[in-house]
């Protein structure tokens, strides 16, 4: 007996469908001379009606709906509140930022659109195949938006090589969801976990777990599967990068907590240390290589693989103490990186005016505001107390800690010392004077969109830092979506 | 009678792969694509997948194929520059790759013993059944594959079609 009708628990994706199908529509009506700027309040305002919708499903019991396919509780929630923030907050600086001159400006924030529908529901979804095609609609959007510049050639590069790796890396998850059916006979999650005992044949259902890990840690850019990262961060338009560092990625970590903690809690001994092995792999690599980087968006590239790695750092973790923290850090770094990734948006513009470190000498004194707020993310990147990236960081480790991953914890923090490094050599390159012939700085005027996007996402890595108790609890009742992880935590 | 169907059109199937590799030319590569679909057809019709080789053969080497071939004549490409490759890729890639088969393969075989079988005909999949998994236990990604096809096809769109001025 369910007395929720079905189409309450898929309120946001559908007030997202609508609004994209509208701005297609309007886009088409409006004339041809028109400036289409419009289009991004009608997608931004649609982004907010979801993330309402979103909070409204707070009042709905947990429960599934559509025969099993999704499922709305306090994990779903969580992350569909963070994915709509996210999406809104890479609408508004786009806003400001994308060219007038561009002549596919309706058919980009449509995708963007589109592109959260697939994004929230992978974080609802319970049934396999449909987080297949949720994921597919996320990454192909991404896919498209990375290739927006078309007259630059690194553009088409970051838009091929994406697409390429990115087909393949969902052909992995896919041939594991296929070895997960030939095991137990279902794509449904909640059903997998009940008959994984009962399977006769236990080398399938690790093969079919280890190829969907191979599917979903390339998502996320974990190493080694984090080859694609770099390259594309550099070819797509900024604000792009904004959304798509953030977003996608919120989503995949959403998936890996619900397919490993809703489908494979049994196999808990298994994939906690290949988790340990990529956390270990993906903070290094990311660092390292950062270090030598001299394009600020490659640099910030290797530290969101790196960053990924301190979240994974959190799988250690004993049951709902780890899906908390991994929450909390999904929310502090997407509120980071989208955060600085706007502010670079707004510094070095849509087309990468300032495209390496040395470019942004004296920004300091060409523009304070705006290199106050790059200098904040910054701090906040590196784990500065009083930044949501710190709380985060150390919500995160200590978690590993308790769950027994003392080493992994240590790793971790030479590491971000390591990170230390390359944020303070662009911090310091900030704010020194600057050079006789500066590069000149991209003439935007500074609206109300992009001044409310970039005060969103400084004011969120703040409150993550100082005031995280809210968005903790949000995290623990996320958490509490997972029976196993509860049980487990049990002593 | 079942193995000697499967031998002679896995082996076709392998051999259309290859060739799509090795032909220089776009619409050869094309058209030995749809030898690998057509052969792809025959083996899920052994395994019982009657309404799947017939899409199968409807949908992909029909209908994709016709679309990708015309494509390739409208566009009317030459035949493709040889690249040198990566040396890595080829000292990795090949070992790599042969280990993972070989991994698959075994996993696959060692299960063998626990895996359901099916024979030709023995049920056969009506109307109803499909209706039943395809409007009903899976419609919500039914319906959500109308987004992912707008989405392509608001992509095709926005790369492709050549800019004004």
């Amino acid at each position: 007996m369910n007395p929720v009708p079905d189409l309450y628990r898929i309120l946001p994706e559908v007030v997202l469908t609508i609004t994209g199908v509208l701005v297609m529509l309007l886009d088409a009506a409006m004339p041809k001379t028109s400036r289409r700027r419009v289009l991004g309040w009608v997608a931004a305002f649609g982004t907010v009606a979801a993330l309402y919708a979103s909070l409204l499903q707070l009042n709905l019991p947990a429960g599934t709906a559509y025969y099993g396919t999704v499922q709305t509780d306090g994990f779903s929630i969580f992350f569909h509140v963070l994915i709509c923030a996210i999406v809104l907050v890479a609408l508004l600086v786009s806003l400001d930022t994308f060219p007038r001159n561009n002549q596919h400006t309706g058919e980009f924030y449509a995708l963007i659109t589109f592109g959260a529908v697939g994004m929230v529901l992978m974080t609802s979804a319970v049934e396999l195949l449909l987080v297949f095609i949720a994921l597919e609609i996320s990454s192909i959007t991404t896919y498209i938006l990375a290739g927006y510049r078309k007259t630059s050639g690194k553009g088409v590069e970051a838009a091929i090589k994406y697409f390429l790796l990115g087909s393949f890396a969902t052909g992995f998850l896919l041939y594991g969801i296929a070895l997960i059916f030939g095991a137990t006979g279902t794509t449904q999650i909640t059903e997998i976990a009940l008959r994984i005992p009962g399977a006769q044949s236990q080398a399938l259902v690790l093969g079919g777990l280890a190829l969907m890990l191979v599917g979903i840690l390339f998502k996320v850019s974990a190493a080694p599967f984090h080859v694609w990262t770099p390259d594309v961060y550099e070819g797509s338009p900024t604000p792009v990068v904004a959304l798509m560092s953030t977003a996608p990625k919120a989503a995949a970590f959403a998936l890996l907590i619900r397919v490993l903690w809703g489908a494979f809690p049994t196999l808990h001994s298994v994939w906690v240390p290949i988790l340990w092995v990529v956390a270990v792999l993906s903070m290094t690599v990311g660092n390292i290589a950062a270090l030598r980087q001299e394009n600020v968006k490659r640099m910030l590239a290797y530290s969101s693989i790196a960053h990924a790695g301190y979240l994974l750092a959190a799988f250690a973790g004993a049951g709902t103490a780890s899906i908390t923290a991994i929450a909390f850090y999904t929310a502090a770094y997407a509120a980071m990186n989208v955060g600085i990734f706007a502010a670079i948006t707004l510094a070095s513009g849509y087309d990468d005016s300032l495209p390496l470190i040395q470019d942004f000498r004296g920004l300091l004194h060409r523009a304070p505001v705006l290199a106050g707020l790059l200098l904040f993310f910054l701090i906040s990147l590196v784990g500065i107390p009083f930044t949501g990236g710190f709380f985060a960081k150390f919500l995160s480790f200590s978690t590993a800690v308790n769950g027994g991953a003392f080493w992994l914890a240590i790793i971790g923090l030479l590491n971000s010392g390591l990170a230390a490094g390359y944020y303070l050599r662009f911090a310091v390159t900030i704010a020194q004077p600057p050079v006789a012939n500066p590069p000149e700085l991209p003439t935007y005027r500074v609206g109300i969109a992009v001044a409310v996007g970039i005060v969103l996402a400084a004011g969120a890595t703040l409150i993550l830092g100082i005031a995280p108790g809210h968005i903790l609890d949000a995290a623990t009742s996320a958490a509490h979506s997972f029976p196993a992880a509860i049980s487990s935590t049990l002593p | 009678m079942h193995l000697a169907l499967f031998l002679i059109f896995a082996a076709v199937a392998l051999a259309g792969a290859a060739n799509l590799l090795l032909q220089k030319h776009p619409i050869n590569a094309a058209l030995s694509l749809i030898v690998v679909m057509s052969s792809l057809a025959v083996l899920y019709l052994l395994l019982g997948a009657e309404f799947l080789a017939i899409a199968q053969i409807i949908v992909y080497a029909g209908a994709i194929m016709v679309l990708f071939t015309f494509v390739i004549m409208l566009l009317n490409e030459g035949v493709e520059e040889k690249t040198h490759g990566s040396r890595v890729a080829k000292l990795l890639g090949f070992p790599a790759v042969t280990v993972f088969l070989a991994l698959i393969a075994s996993i696959i075989l060692s299960s063998e013993t626990h895996l359901g079988k099916v024979i030709i005909g023995e049920s056969i999949t009506t109307t109803q059944d499909l209706s039943a998994v395809l409007f009903r236990d899976l419609l919500l990604p039914f319906e959500i594959t109308s987004v992912l096809i707008l989405i392509a096809i608001l992509g095709a769109v926005a790369l492709a079609r050549k800019d004004e001025q």
